[in-house]
């Protein structure tokens, strides 16, 4: 076993590592708290947004590993070992050398106006970034279909995809 | 585009362009802050928990076992609750309707499902999380009444009218005669479903105990205004002891415009407390107040064999809560809309043990034009014509039910202009005429109406030394693009660059204004800013004027324009000065003015303010499996005129997007055994996701108007209108089965009809 | 969420041993339906194992199938190119379902062992047989919409929302388990188990045993299949009714039907039947109605879901039709070929 930790009713914590945003972070976690309420609540890392936390609407989406998932349907502590990057590190992706550009889908976004609240913005972002690093969506249908699950209640679809086209069209993310 | 100078001082530079949005930096690098995001270095977390009935009342409860967990501060229920005003009329917000306003833990009443019944505090949000689902609650339960139907016999005229909702007019003619001697008539009645607004964003409170006892409150709410006044009654605090703030709202929708129990709870604890604490609701919980209430409607239409209308009856039975008469605009529209000799419109309200609906996205409107642009696609295929010719048959310049004529009213144009983008021309009326492979193709139009208002508001301006602008109000940016056009406007008024430009909103702190909702936000608070950034633009030409050597000397101030962070003289661009130049020779350190805006009183007298569209849907369906994908809508919208073409385009997109989810897959389905929303998720209310929305268009039609200086008339609502009925007829078109009843899914497109 | 211990082994002995006779105990992987359940207080673990570590994510050939760990994403087994090319039926309903998100998080052992989306399973404030056994069904006679047309009982008219295991069950997949007893091989058919008078039970796992592999037999049905999935908006939605249909045709006469439900029963819904019906039968219209009309013989409905029973027989049609014609439904395009 390489971990056995925590215990009914009390408040064992565990260590992990995580490298957040390029930025690598040992932290010491309750078994019951989830990524996203990790990132949110402990770590002001609030970008990343709760809008169901049952994996329902996407808000939370994040880069494990390159891949994007809900990290409201992840523990913390089974990411151990993971790089983790949110829309704070979005920047910081496209960008290696620091400086203060956006990352091509966030200047996308402002562009063609693909959020209006911005709050399912950070999960529309991560999981774009996502879905070309998949690269299985090419047609506006499968990036429609790709990007299904992050929903935005706002209603900018049409210009989600429009934004994700126009970047694909550049060259991708990175 | 008609230009119109708008912002008077200067030339429109960036007001009617294609701006993008001020705050896009902030929501796209996950800088900009929600309600529910402050942090506060004594911050306790609250958890809800709700109640499992509808109605009836809480018999005992038990919170020892969630108390005795390590990190639990307190549980708060009916029976512990600290004392707050006990006169129900200190919980009336601004945009209450008539009735005793819903009080969070004031006794053991159990009066919808998921009302809360404890609120469990503890040191971090898991802990009151998990302490939360050990409080035990033993209810004594009466049978619920939500089923609006069973309840329709009941329905009354409520005896106290909502402010600011006019109630039907009186009846003109004899709407039931003649529409007995009518030669063509049509008889339907429609239902759609409640539905919940369900922003992104779940409600949120942070109320944060300052050192010197002040709170200071960051809530989820269209107007901070609201919160504070709420606050301020509702706990007997003065108003300087509380500071209300939200900056960025993650949608609205209609859902934020009066305080909700996460407020009163989280300022209920830090009180009692004395710590900060926050509360955030579930998404579950979402379900647990306000929403868009069906209303069951007949709509009955008589008309000659030209289409002319001769009767036209509409009436709505809607449902609300137990304790409030919540009141909506439903039948009104279909006076408003057409020209008809014989009308009736009556609107009633029965009792439901739900939580008490209200404004969600052009409110009622929704609703009542659904059915009447439902029933005119009937009464077009009955009299054999056109849709927009019928509608061009019926057109009315004025409004019958105020007997006034509008004060613009572009909708011919919308017709025009949308049809030919739509290709109408090509569409071949008959039902089940239109097929692409297996798919049958429908194509449908309506009309959409919503009113154009304006409210008392005000803003304030700060020019400083370094030539830089400062502009603001209470009101909130649920996403609208407030910060962006009052950038806009501030900017050419004062002729400045945008990037001098900062807009301050959603803080007590601010000049006043009122809730953001009903459209009025860019008429009302962009009138406020535009009033006084020409405040400042005068005194700063009198200081100009007054300077040594003065290039104005003899100019006046209509003869002058503000452009490049300069005044100048009219076609004379070698005399100008400095804006900033001027502050600093004059050794002025800012100038400050506050802008107040009020509706135009003489317009008032004078004319009636909608803004209308005329929306085109085509829908394929495959018939045999039920399946009706909604591949394009044209949205040509009258409104005035059009600040940002970018960020108004995107709310009339919006608007669209939700009118899909209305007409196709929006359904809070509630079990009225136990009156509970029982699909109180977003996996099984089903919005629109990605997959669903095709291809989009939006046309901004010219339309002068004069009921402010700025010539808007408002797009949070236009956009949504009329949708529903546009993707209905072209249900009908395709498949030549009416289905009356949203959403229109599978199961009736398969069904009997 | 309830407090819980948490451990994460390294082998499958190891995990097994930690499970033990553990009534409370739970394996954990991908996460997202038993995080989602233990949010609304329906699954209450003592404690998590996390198995994620385990050497279960591997795709490897074996007599002519292939051999899926348990731990493959449902993202990883939709996009492999040899479940591409040999299984597509199998990528297409895992395409059908969920978001990408999810797919990329989703465990194939997981998927096997979601539980129902059933509002009033979701719900602790409505008694469920499912949830807490002898308390009632409240779906019945409720909001029962979404529910089961097929194989329900008096005690719970649920229905198993994977579109994965759809395509499995047509496929004649094979379940490999490790347990306390040992390893064992259970048919796909007989994995999952309809509610009786046990609806809690949804598999037939014995206690204590853990799914390694998912394995593939060597027929695939690459040339002739589809997976139509109906539901009430066009993306991330469970289904209201969905088929896996598979063929192997002789010219236009059929020489092997393979056709599975989804949406419409406690488990996925393999109508073996039907499948001989067709057997020999010219792939007409006709042959796949009268196989539809066997399939649902024996629907019931409840009192609103009656539509589904219809719902089912257009789709069994319609699926049978695209396969038959070699023209799977697109899971990107929504229009219905």
């Amino acid at each position: 076993m390489l971990i056995d930790s925590g215990s009914p009713g009390g408040v064992g914590t565990i260590g992990i590592t995580l490298t957040i945003n390029g930025e690598r972070r040992e932290l010491q976690v309750a078994p019951w708290t989830t990524l996203l309420d990790l990132l949110r609540e402990r770590l002001d890392l609030t970008g990343t947004k709760k809008g169901c936390d049952h994996g329902q609407c996407g808000a939370c989406t994040v880069l494990v590993n390159g891949t994007r998932i809900n990290s409201c349907l992840t523990l913390a502590v089974m990411k151990d070992g993971a790089e983790i990057t949110t829309v704070e590190g979005l920047a910081g992706l496209a960008h290696r050398e620091g400086t203060n550009s956006l990352h091509p889908i966030q200047e996308a976004f402002v562009e063609h106006d693909a959020f209006q609240c911005g709050y399912c913005t950070p999960g529309q972002l991560c999981s774009s970034v996502g879905m070309m690093n998949e690269g299985h969506a090419k047609t506006r249908d499968e990036i429609r279909e790709a990007m299904s699950g992050n929903i935005c209640r706002c209603g900018a679809y049409t210009n989600i995809v429009d934004a994700i086209e126009d970047v694909m069209q550049q060259g991708g993310a990175r | 585009m008609t230009v119109q100078i708008s912002t008077a001082a200067g030339r429109d530079r960036f007001v009617g362009s294609a701006v993008s949005r001020v705050d896009g930096p902030a929501k796209v690098t996950g800088l900009a802050k929600y309600a529910g995001e402050f942090a506060a270095p004594d911050l306790a977390y609250g958890v809800v928990v709700s109640s499992a009935i509808a109605k009836g009342s809480i018999r005992s409860i038990d919170a020892s076992a969630a108390e005795a967990v390590p990190g639990v501060i307190k549980v708060i229920t009916h029976e512990n609750r600290p004392a707050t005003s006990d006169n129900p009329e200190d919980y009336q917000d601004a945009v209450a309707p008539p009735g005793a306003p819903f009080q969070a833990l004031a006794t053991n009443r159990i009066v919808f499902s998921g009302q809360p019944v404890a609120l469990v505090v503890a040191e971090d949000f898991e802990t009151a999380r998990y302490a939360a689902s050990l409080v035990r609650v033993d209810y004594g339960v009466v049978a619920p009444r939500t089923d609006l139907a069973a309840q329709a016999p009941e329905a009354y005229d409520p005896p106290m009218k909502r402010a600011g909702i006019k109630p039907p007019p009186e009846p003109w003619g004899d709407a039931e005669t003649a529409f007995d001697a009518a030669e063509i008539r049509v008889n339907g009645q429609y239902r759609m479903a409640d539905e919940h607004h369900n922003p992104m964003e779940p409600h949120a409170s942070t109320v944060v105990v300052e050192k010197d006892g002040t709170y200071t409150v960051y809530d989820k709410i269209q107007g901070v205004s609201n919160t504070h006044d709420y606050i301020a009654s509702a706990f007997g605090l003065k108003p300087e002891q509380v500071r209300v703030l939200n900056p960025y709202l993650g949608g609205g929708f209609g859902s934020g415009l009066r305080p909700q129990y996460q407020l009163f709870l989280a300022m209920l604890a830090a009180k009692d407390l004395g710590r900060s604490v926050r509360v955030t609701l579930t998404r579950d919980q979402m379900w647990s107040f306000t929403y868009r209430s069906e209303a069951l409607q007949t709509v009955s239409l008589g008309a000659d064999r030209s289409g002319k209308l001769t009767a036209l009856r509409h009436d709505a039975v809607q449902g609300t809560s137990s304790y409030e008469d919540y009141q909506e605009v439903v039948v009104n529209w279909s006076g408003v809309l057409y020209d008809c000799d014989n009308v009736k419109l009556t609107y009633s309200l029965a009792k439901l043990d739900t939580p008490t609906p209200g404004d969600m996205r052009a409110p009622g409107a929704v609703t009542g034009v659904y059915a009447i642009e439902t029933a005119m696609d009937e009464l077009a295929y009955a009299t054999g014509q056109d849709p927009i010719a019928l509608r061009l048959k019926n057109y009315t310049e004025s409004d019958p039910t105020e007997e006034k004529p509008f004060g613009s009213k572009a909708l011919k144009e919308c017709f025009r202009q949308g049809a030919e983008r739509f290709g109408w021309s090509r569409r071949t009326p008959e039902p089940r005429s239109m097929r692409e492979g297996r798919e049958l193709v429908g194509w449908g139009m309506a009309t959409g109406i919503w009113e154009s208002m304006m409210m008392q508001s005000s803003a304030h301006a700060v020019l400083t030394a370094d030539g830089r602008l400062e502009v603001g109000n209470q009101t909130g940016d649920l996403g609208t693009g407030t910060y962006t056009i009052l950038t806009q406007i501030a900017a050419d008024t004062l002729g400045l660059p945008l990037d001098h430009v900062t807009t301050k909103l959603g803080d007590t702190t601010l000049a006043k204004a009122p809730v953001a909702g009903g459209s009025w936000t860019a008429a009302s608070s962009g009138t406020a800013v535009m009033k006084a950034c020409r405040d400042i633009a005068e005194q700063a030409f009198k200081l100009a004027r007054g300077m040594e050597n003065s290039p104005l000397a003899n100019a006046d101030f209509e003869r002058v324009v503000f452009s490049n962070g300069r005044i100048e003289v009219t076609g004379d661009p070698s005399k100008s000065v400095a804006l900033a130049d001027v502050l600093k020779a004059t050794g002025t350190q800012k100038l400050e003015a506050t802008g107040e805006a009020a509706p135009d009183k003489d317009f008032a007298q004078q004319y009636e303010a909608y803004t209308h569209s005329a929306i085109f849907a085509e829908v394929k369906i495959d018939e045999e499996l039920g399946i009706v994908r909604c591949t394009r809508v044209i949205s040509a919208i009258a409104a005035g005129k059009i600040l940002n073409l970018k960020t108004a385009r995107s709310q009339i997109l919006g608007g669209i997007v939700m009118g899909i989810g209305s007409a196709l897959h929006e359904e809070s389905m509630l079990d009225h055994r136990i009156g509970r929303f029982m699909n109180h998720n977003l996996g099984e209310y089903h919005v629109p996701v990605n997959a669903d929305i095709h291809d989009l268009d939006v046309i901004f039609v010219d339309e002068e108007d004069k009921a402010n200086p700025l010539g808007v008339k408002g797009l949070g609502e236009i956009g949504i209108v009329g949708v529903a009925a546009a993707i209905s007829n072209a249900v009908f078109h395709a498949t030549g089965k009416r289905i009356r009843h949203l959403p229109i899914t599978p199961d009736k497109v398969i069904g009997e009809g | 969420m309830n407090r819980f211990d948490y451990v994460r082994p390294s082998t499958v002995a190891e995990a097994v041993q930690a499970l033990g006779s553990d009534p409370a105990a739970r394996f954990i992987a991908g996460g997202t339906n038993l995080i989602d359940l233990m949010k609304y207080d329906v699954e209450r673990p003592g404690k998590l194992i996390d198995i994620t570590r385990l050497p279960l994510d591997k795709i490897e050939e074996r007599d002519g199938g292939l051999r899926i760990g348990a731990l493959v994403t449902n993202a990883a087994l939709a996009y492999d190119a040899r479940i591409r090319e040999r299984y597509p039926l199998l990528a297409d309903a895992i395409l059908a379902g969920a978001s990408a998100q999810l797919r990329n998080a989703a465990s194939t052992g997981g998927n096997l062992l979601q539980r129902t989306r059933c509002y009033y399973f979701y719900d602790t404030a409505t008694p469920c047989n499912k949830r807490e056994p002898g308390t009632g069904c409240s779906a019945i006679g409720g909001v029962d919409r979404i529910h089961a047309i097929l194989g329900t009982s008096e005690h719970c008219i649920a229905t198993h929302p994977s579109d994965m295991c759809v395509a499995l069950a047509a496929l004649e997949a094979t379940v490999r388990v490790s347990g306390p007893q040992g390893d064992r091989a259970i048919p796909f058919a007989e994995f999952h188990r309809l509610p009786g008078d046990d609806p809690a039970k949804d598999t037939n796992l014995a206690p204590g045993e853990i799914i390694v592999s998912v394995d593939l037999p060597a027929r695939g049905f690459a040339g002739h299949h589809t997976y139509l999935k109906l539901r009430d908006r066009l993306s991330y939605a469970f289904a209201l009714v969905s088929v896996a249909a598979a063929l192997e045709l002789d010219g236009r006469t059929i020489r092997t039907a393979r056709l599975a439900l989804g949406g419409v029963a406690h488990k996925p819904w393999r109508n073996t039947d039907a499948e001989a019906l067709l057997q020999g039968r010219p792939a007409t219209r006709e042959s796949f109605k009268a196989a539809a009309d066997l399939v649902l013989r024996e629907a019931k409905p409840q009192s609103t879901n009656g539509f589904k029973i219809e719902l089912a027989r257009r789709a069994i049609v319609r699926g049978l039709e695209q396969a038959a014609a070699g023209t799977p439904q697109s899971q990107s395009d929504k229009r219905i070929q």
